[in-house]
C-alpha cells in the first residue's frame, strides 16, 4: 500500500440548521491510496454526515476536504464526484434505470461518455460485480444484495478513485451482505481500489485495513483493527459490539487461559489453544 | 386484483412485434386508429379482423391470455353492442316480441362498431404486451424530439415517466406492506360503510406519502452524486434502430388503407 | 392462545399464468406461550408463513387453526378482527406504518379500531411507551420529528398497546446498530418471559434463534427443512451449512475447536460462556498432563 493521501480532511466541522450540536467537530484523518477504510459508530455519530461531506452534497463550515489535492468547493464538486463513487444504504432508493444495464449506464450518460465505450463499461463492470448475466433484468426482480452490486457496478464503471461505501449493506440479508463484501473485496484486490465503508457493522469493520471510531461527532479513535477490538469493553459503551474471536479470547483469559493477546480471527485463537493445550 | 390485470403488462417472448423499433409500432398504433374508421362493410370489416389476428399470431402472445386479461374491457365491448342493437332503428324488423324490436340497421351498427372497438382493443394491447414500458418511452422522446425547438422539456418528460416507471413496482408492494401492517392493527379496506372505508384510507395513504418523499429525496441525492445535473450534454445508452421490418410493417398497414378504400361502400 | 399450521400451501396470484407456489405442506405447532424462531434465506416462504398467523393469507391449501378459529381456504371468513387483536404482527421496518399527528395517538390507533375506549387505550399507550423503553414525554410528539430508533420502538408500542396473545415479529431489528438490535432483542425477550407471551420471530439472525428462541423452524424453498430446540438444531450444523445458512458463531467455533483437537465436547454448546468453560477445562487438562 502506497502512503500517498487521496483524501485529506483538516479540520472538519458541521453543523445542521435545526441542531444545537455539531454533527461532525473538529476531524481530520486522511484516506490513502488503496486502503480499506472502515469508520464505525453508533446511529447518530456523526458517520452519515462525513459520508455527505465526501460526496459534496454537504460543504463544512469550517475546515477544509481536498481530494486528489483539489479543494472540494462548489466549482470543483462535480470533479470530485467523477472521483469519489458513493454507494447508498437503501438498494432500492439508488437504482434509477428501468433494468440492470440502464441503471450502470445512467452515470455514464451523466458524464456525456460515448455510446460505444459506454456499452463497454457496462458490460466490463457488470462482469466485475459478477451481474453479467442480469443485462435486462427489472430491479424488483432482484434481491437486495445483487441490488446493491449493480449500485456498485454503476460507481465503478464512471472509474472513481475512491468508493464510499455509506452504509451499504445494512438492509441487507446476510447473503447479500456477504456477496457484498465479497466484491468490495476482490475490487479492492484486483483493482487497488480505495474503499470507504461507513457501517456499524464489526464483521465488515474487522476487514478493512484501518478502522476509525466515531463518537458524538468527534474522531474517538484511529487504529487497525487489531488496535480497535483491544478497546473491548469501551466499544460496547460506544454502542458498538465486539467481534466473536475477541470476545472469547477475553471470556477465556477469565476463565484463567493465558492467551499472548486478543485475537481477530478464530483460527489464530484455535492455534494458540492447540499450542498451549501440547506445549505444556 | 392487479394480479388479472394485463393491460399494461410487458410478456417477453420472442417474435417479430417484439423486436420491432417502438417507434413504428407507436406509428403503427395511430395509423390504425386512422384506418379502423375507414371500414364500412362486411368486406372491409373483414379486412380488418384478418390483419388484426394476424398480428396477434406473429406476437406470440397466447390468445387465451389476451382474452383473459381484455375480460373486463369485453363488457364494455358487449355493452356498445346492446346499446346500438336496442337504439338504432331505421331499416327493417327483423325481430320483434311484443313491444321489443331489433331493426337491420341496429344490428349491422351494434356488430360493426362493437368490433371496431374491440379491435382497437386488441391491437393497443399487443402494443404494450410486446413492448416495454421503457421502450415505449424512448419511442415517444425520439418521436417527440422534434418539440425541443419550441423548448418543449423532452428529456425532462421521458426521464420522469422513466423513472416513475421503475418505482411503480416498488410502489405497489410498499401499498400492499403498508396495507398488510394496518390491516393487522385493524383496519378494514375490504367491507364496512363507505365512510368508514374512506377513514380507513388516510393510514394506507400517509404512510405512502412519507415514504415517497423519503424515497425521491433519496433518489435525487443518489442521482445527484452520479453525476446527474439535467439533459444537457448527456448521451444516450439506450438507442432505437429502425430496420427494414418496421418500414415493412408500416407498408403493410398503408397496403391494408388502400385495400380499405377500395373496398368500401 | 395455540396456532396451529397443518399441511399449509399457499400460491401467490393462483390461477393466472404468474402463479407461484410459495410454500407447502408446512406444519408447525405453536402451543401457548413458545418463543419460536423460522429462519431461513430471503424467498424460503418464512414471510408468507407469517401472513397466515394472523389471517392476513388464506391457505390455498391445509388449514390454519388460531384459537378456535379455523381457517382454510373454502371458508369466507368473517371476524377476523378477532384473531388480529390477538395476534400482533411488528412487521420489518414497522416505523413506516406511523401516520398519526401524535405518537399518543398513533398507538392508540390498533387498540381503539379494536373497540378499546379512548381512556383505556391511553393508559394503554403510557405502559407500552415505557415497555420499549422511551419516556411518557415522547407521547405528545409526532412520530416524524423523531429518530429512526425512536420511531421503530413507537411502532413496536403500538402493537403491544393492542394486548395480543402472540407476537410476530418480522425481523424486527433489521437496520438497527449493535446496541438498538440487542435492547430490542432484550426487551421481546423479557416480555416473553414476564408475561408468557407466546412469541414467532422471523429472523436471519442465528445468534438470536438460539438465544432467545425455544423452537426453531428452518424454511427452505417453502418447505419445513427441519424443526427442534436449538440444541436439537445446532448439534449437526453440517446440514444448515449446506443450505448455505450460517450457525450461530459459538457452534462454528466449537466445530473448530473439535476439528483441531481432534475431539468431541459432549454437547453442542449454544453460550460462549458454556463453551468458555469446556474450552477452559478441556486446555486445562493439557497443562496437567
Amino acid at each position: 500500500m502506497s502512503m500517498k493521501p487521496l483524501v485529506q480532511l483538516n479540520n472538519v466541522s458541521f453543523q445542521y440548521d435545526i441542531q444545537e450540536n455539531y454533527a461532525l467537530q473538529d476531524v481530520s484523518f486522511e484516506i490513502y491510496e488503496g486502503e480499506w477504510l472502515a469508520i464505525v459508530g453508533h446511529n447518530g455519530s456523526g458517520k452519515s454526515t462525513l459520508a455527505k461531506l465526501l460526496n459534496g452534497l454537504q460543504y463544512p463550515q469550517e475546515g477544509t476536504i481536498t481530494v486528489d489535492g483539489m479543494l472540494l468547493s462548489e466549482e470543483t464538486v462535480w470533479e470530485t464526484r467523477r472521483m469519489i463513487g458513493m454507494v447508498f444504504q437503501n438498494p432500492d432508493n439508488q437504482f434509477v434505470g428501468t433494468t440492470v444495464q440502464d441503471d450502470v449506464a445512467f452515470g455514464l450518460e451523466n458524464n456525456g461518455i460515448a455510446r460505444d465505450d459506454m456499452i463497454e463499461r457496462v458490460n466490463s463492470s457488470l462482469n466485475k460485480v459478477k451481474m453479467a448475466q442480469f443485462l435486462d433484468q427489472e430491479p424488483h426482480h432482484l434481491s437486495g444484495g445483487q441490488k446493491q452490486r449493480v449500485a456498485i457496478a454503476g460507481v465503478i464503471a464512471l472509474r472513481p478513485s475512491v468508493i464510499i461505501l455509506d452504509e451499504a449493506t445494512s438492509m441487507l440479508d446476510p447473503r447479500g451482505r456477504e456477496e457484498v463484501l465479497e466484491t468490495v473485496r476482490e475490487l479492492k484486490e484486483t483493482h487497488n481500489m480505495t474503499v470507504i465503508s461507513i457501517t456499524h457493522d464489526l464483521e465488515e469493520a474487522a476487514k478493512a485495513d484501518r478502522i476509525i471510531v466515531m463518537n458524538k461527532g468527534k474522531l474517538y479513535r484511529e487504529g487497525t483493527p487489531e488496535e480497535i477490538f483491544q478497546m473491548d469493553e469501551e466499544l460496547v459503551k460506544l454502542g458498538l459490539d465486539i467481534p466473536f474471536p475477541v470476545k472469547m479470547s477475553k471470556l477465556l483469559k477469565e476463565q484463567g487461559i493465558s492467551l499472548s493477546r486478543h485475537f481477530l480471527s478464530e483460527e489464530e485463537l484455535v492455534a494458540e489453544l492447540w499450542t498451549s493445550y501440547y506445549n505444556k | 386484483m392487479m394480479d388479472k390485470m394485463i393491460f399494461g403488462r410487458y410478456v417477453p417472448a420472442q417474435s417479430i412485434i417484439h423486436r420491432l423499433d417502438p417507434r413504428s409500432k407507436l406509428l403503427m398504433i395511430f395509423l390504425f386508429v386512422c384506418i379502423v374508421f375507414i371500414a364500412n362493410n362486411p368486406a372491409t370489416y373483414a379486412l380488418l379482423v384478418v390483419y388484426t389476428f394476424l398480428m396477434v399470431s406473429l406476437s406470440k402472445v397466447p390468445f387465451r391470455f389476451i382474452i383473459a386479461g381484455l375480460k373486463p374491457v369485453l363488457w364494455l365491448v358487449l355493452f356498445t353492442m346492446l346499446l346500438h342493437l336496442f337504439l338504432t332503428k331505421e331499416g327493417e324488423i327483423i325481430f320483434q316480441a311484443g313491444w321489443f324490436k331489433i331493426y337491420e340497421e341496429g344490428l349491422r351498427q351494434g356488430i360493426f362498431i362493437s368490433m371496431r372497438f374491440f379491435l382497437l382493443i386488441l391491437m393497443t394491447s399487443i402494443l404494450t404486451l410486446t413492448t416495454t414500458p421503457i421502450e415505449i418511452t424512448d419511442g415517444l422522446e425520439s418521436l417527440l424530439h422534434p418539440l425541443n425547438k419550441v423548448k418543449f422539456p423532452v428529456h425532462e418528460l421521458a426521464l420522469m415517466m422513466s423513472i416513475s416507471l421503475r418505482f411503480i413496482p416498488t410502489l405497489m408492494q410498499e401499498t400492499d406492506k403498508i396495507m398488510k401492517a394496518q390491516t393487522a392493527r385493524g383496519v378494514d379496506f375490504t367491507s364496512g360503510p363507505i365512510k368508514e372505508r374512506m377513514k380507513a384510507i388516510i393510514p394506507l395513504l400517509i404512510p405512502l406519502f412519507v415514504s415517497s418523499f423519503k424515497r425521491a429525496e433519496e433518489l435525487a441525492t443518489a442521482m445527484e452524486a452520479r453525476g446527474y445535473r439535467g439533459g444537457e450534454g448527456r448521451t444516450k445508452y439506450r438507442q432505437l434502430s429502425w430496420g427494414f421490418k418496421d418500414t415493412f410493417m408500416l407498408l403493410l398497414l398503408v397496403l391494408l388503407a388502400l385495400l380499405l378504400f377500395l373496398l368500401r361502400t | 392462545m395455540d396456532i396451529l399450521l397443518q399441511q399449509v400451501e399457499y400460491r401467490y396470484q393462483a390461477n393466472t399464468p404468474f402463479e407461484r407456489l410459495a410454500i407447502k405442506d408446512v406444519s408447525i405447532d405453536i402451543p401457548s406461550g413458545t418463543f419460536l424462531a423460522i429462519i431461513g434465506h430471503t424467498g424460503s416462504g418464512k414471510s408468507t408463513i407469517l401472513q397466515h398467523l394472523n389471517a392476513l393469507l388464506k391457505p390455498t391449501a391445509g388449514k390454519v387453526i388460531i384459537g378456535d378459529k379455523e381457517i382454510t381456504s373454502e371458508k369466507k371468513q368473517k371476524n377476523l378482527k378477532d384473531v388480529r387483536q390477538k395476534v400482533g404482527i411488528v412487521f420489518q421496518f414497522p416505523e413506516h406504518q406511523l401516520f398519526e399527528e401524535t405518537v399518543e395517538r398513533d398507538i392508540c390507533f390498533g387498540p381503539m379500531n379494536f373497540g378499546i375506549s379512548e381512556d383505556e387505550a391511553k393508559r394503554r399507550a403510557r405502559i407500552a411507551i415505557r415497555q420499549v423503553g422511551l419516556s411518557e414525554d415522547i407521547l405528545a410528539k409526532s412520530p416524524f420529528d423523531l429518530s429512526g430508533g425512536q420511531m421503530r420502538r413507537v411502532a413496536i408500542a403500538g402493537v403491544l398497546a393492542m394486548e395480543p396473545d402472540v407476537i410476530v415479529l418480522d425481523e424486527p431489528t433489521a437496520g438497527l446498530d449493535p446496541r438498538g438490535r440487542k435492547e430490542i432483542m432484550e426487551m421481546f425477550h423479557a416480555l416473553h418471559q414476564e408475561r408468557k407471551l407466546s412469541t414467532v420471530l422471523v429472523t436471519h439472525s442465528m445468534e438470536d434463534a438460539s438465544r432467545y428462541a425455544d423452537q426453531i423452524v428452518i424454511m427452505h424453498h417453502g418447505e419445513v427443512y427441519k424443526k427442534g430446540t436449538p440444541e436439537e438444531i445446532f448439534s449437526s450444523p453440517e446440514g444448515l451449512m449446506e443450505l448455505g445458512l450460517d450457525v450461530p458463531e459459538v457452534v462454528r467455533f466449537q466445530q473448530k475447536i473439535e476439528k483441531a483437537f481432534q475431539m468431541n465436547f459432549p454437547k453442542t454448546c449454544l453460550s460462549v460462556e458454556q463453551l468458555t468453560e469446556e474450552i477452559a477445562a478441556l486446555v486445562k487438562r493439557g497443562e496437567q498432563r
